[in-house]
């Protein structure tokens, strides 16, 4: 089934009328970012390409996320605020990725996770005709499609795990081992009826998430939405606490320097901006993945108006 | 097929995950493969992987591997290459490129398989090499052969359905229809060893 040019065009209009007019119901507002900032996240396994002025000059580096700006904004008593943007990420091509693609963020001063959770599968089901979604938290996941606690089991447990579901069996650290199984084995299987939140990651995958305790364990209030197999949004109960997240920029930046990749500057602004930031929620829904399940496919390919890279 | 050659030794690529292909030619483990599907997976926070098919070229099989992405495998020196069928040895099956160069290769019986059964004289094959050595033979989709033996055909019966195993000159047993006879030339499918017509 393939979309003519003019339904794929109506089709991402169609959706994002709908978005807007969600958030105009809700007064939440729509703001425009830069598109370069001078830093990227820190992430060692996200890249983003730079912006180089003719003669040489580093002006800054195209987003990941709307985030870091999004937050000055939100420290500035910016309230409710969205954005419809786009966003990039070096060597991500597949079915499911695109080195440019357009990300829905939101932030709510006010809510926590379940609060947004609960925004968001509102949001989906206009968007997608589909149910209200479920959610199920990191470890009962891996304890229904591994049959293993991912914070209980032994690392031999985790690699014969590895090895064979993935066929993989050189040395991966336990925190990757365990991204692999969740994204290879785990969420492959969520949300085939409805959509799914994924809750309550371990603490050291917390990103931008503040630290919680869940089922006795040490977890981050961070959740990804899945629908069909397909992760469509990333959110967190934001951490406002500058000193923990200066901890995790210096991780991130050990890491990275550990495995022999770019170093890169940590966002002062962002930091700066962290405790004057309300106690609020946010998440980034990718759009062209809504766009591709509305159309029900499969590929990126099937939605896209211009064909990549 | 990215290649250079340096003082006559040909230096093959190394291709990264992001640029495996259906159908690029690959090392693993010793082994030339064939790239069947690769599948790029981004864990929400974590390293992104690359979940690969690859067909082992000297067995067959399917082989399912997964690489960091970025990680790269060696390019292997595989070559198709269109051959005339010239003769059996003894121990070896010998072709000749029908490009002009009238380069010779002889086959191991690994290297010609199932495809021994198909061998005729003369006839047009597909020469997998692996560092200059053969180690595919595919025929041609369709194929005319000499029946070299089956029972009498009923005369007068051309319509009606039934058949009979007939073994073709190059040694393949084909059911065909019951009015074929022996010395008459026939049409076969070498992909699923059915008899398509008289030729």
């Amino acid at each position: 089934m393939a979309l003519s040019i003019g339904a794929r065009i109506e089709l991402w209009a169609s959706k994002k009328a709908a978005i807007r007019a969600f958030f105009a119901a809700r007064t939440v507002q729509e703001v425009s970012v830069p598109c370069v900032m001078p830093a990227p996240v820190t992430d060692p396994y996200i890249d983003v390409p730079q912006a180089i002025a003719p003669d040489g000059r580093l002006l800054g580096y195209l987003q990941s996320s709307p985030e870091y700006a999004m937050k000055r904004l939100l420290a500035q008593g910016a309230g409710d605020i969205y954005c419809l943007t786009p966003a990039w990420r070096i060597d991500e091509v597949g079915r499911r990725h695109r080195g440019e693609f357009t990300l829905l963020e939101w932030y709510r001063a006010g809510f926590d996770g379940a609060a947004l959770r609960a925004e968001t599968s509102a949001l989906l089901q206009i968007l997608l005709q589909c149910p209200p979604a479920d959610e199920i938290s990191y470890r009962d996941a891996f304890l229904q499609h591994l049959g293993f606690c991912p914070f209980q089991a032994s690392d031999a447990e985790i690699a014969a795990a590895l090895h064979q579901h993935l066929n993989y069996s050189d040395p991966l650290s336990r925190t990757g081992a365990l991204q692999w199984l969740c994204a290879a084995v785990v969420e492959p299987q969520l949300g085939a009826q409805r959509p799914v939140f994924l809750t309550h990651y371990p603490l050291d995958q917390a990103a931008l998430a503040r630290g919680c305790v869940h089922q006795g364990f040490p977890c981050s209030d961070r959740f990804e939405l899945f629908y069909h197999g397909v992760e469509l949004a990333n959110g967190y109960h934001e951490l406002i606490d500058p000193i923990e997240q200066r901890h995790r920029f210096e991780a991130d930046l050990a890491q990275r320097q550990r495995e022999g990749l770019p170093q890169v500057p940590m966002d002062e602004a962002l930091l700066e901006a962290l405790p004057k930031m309300p106690d609020c929620a946010g998440i980034a829904l990718g759009l062209d993945r809504v766009v591709m399940l509305a159309a029900q496919a499969d590929s990126l390919d099937a939605i896209s108006l211009f064909s990549h890279p | 097929m990215r290649a250079k050659i340096t003082s006559g030794i040909l230096i093959m690529a190394n291709y990264s995950t992001n640029e495996f292909k259906q159908g690029l030619k690959v090392l693993l483990e010793g082994d030339p493969c064939s790239i069947v599907e690769n599948e790029f997976v981004k864990p929400g926070k974590g390293q992104a992987f690359n979940r690969v098919k690859l067909k082992n070229l000297m067995t067959g099989r399917v082989w399912e591997r997964t690489f960091k992405s970025g990680e790269s495998l060696e390019g292997a020196d595989v070559m198709d290459t269109d051959m005339e069928y010239l003769y059996n040895d003894g121990e070896f099956w010998h072709f000749m490129a029908t490009d002009g160069s009238f380069e010779q290769h002889a086959a191991d019986a690994k290297a010609v398989g199932d495809t021994v059964k198909w061998l005729k004289e003369q006839e047009v094959y597909i020469v997998t090499l692996f560092n200059g050595a053969p180690i595919a033979i595919t025929p041609p989709n369709h194929i005319d052969l000499l029946v070299a033996e089956t029972d009498p055909g009923l005369k007068g019966d051309t319509a009606q359905g039934g058949s009979k195993p007939a073994t073709m000159a190059s040694g393949a047993v084909v059911q065909v229809p019951l009015f074929i006879e022996e010395g008459e030339m026939l049409k076969i499918d070498t992909r699923n060893g059915k008899y398509i017509s008289r030729a």
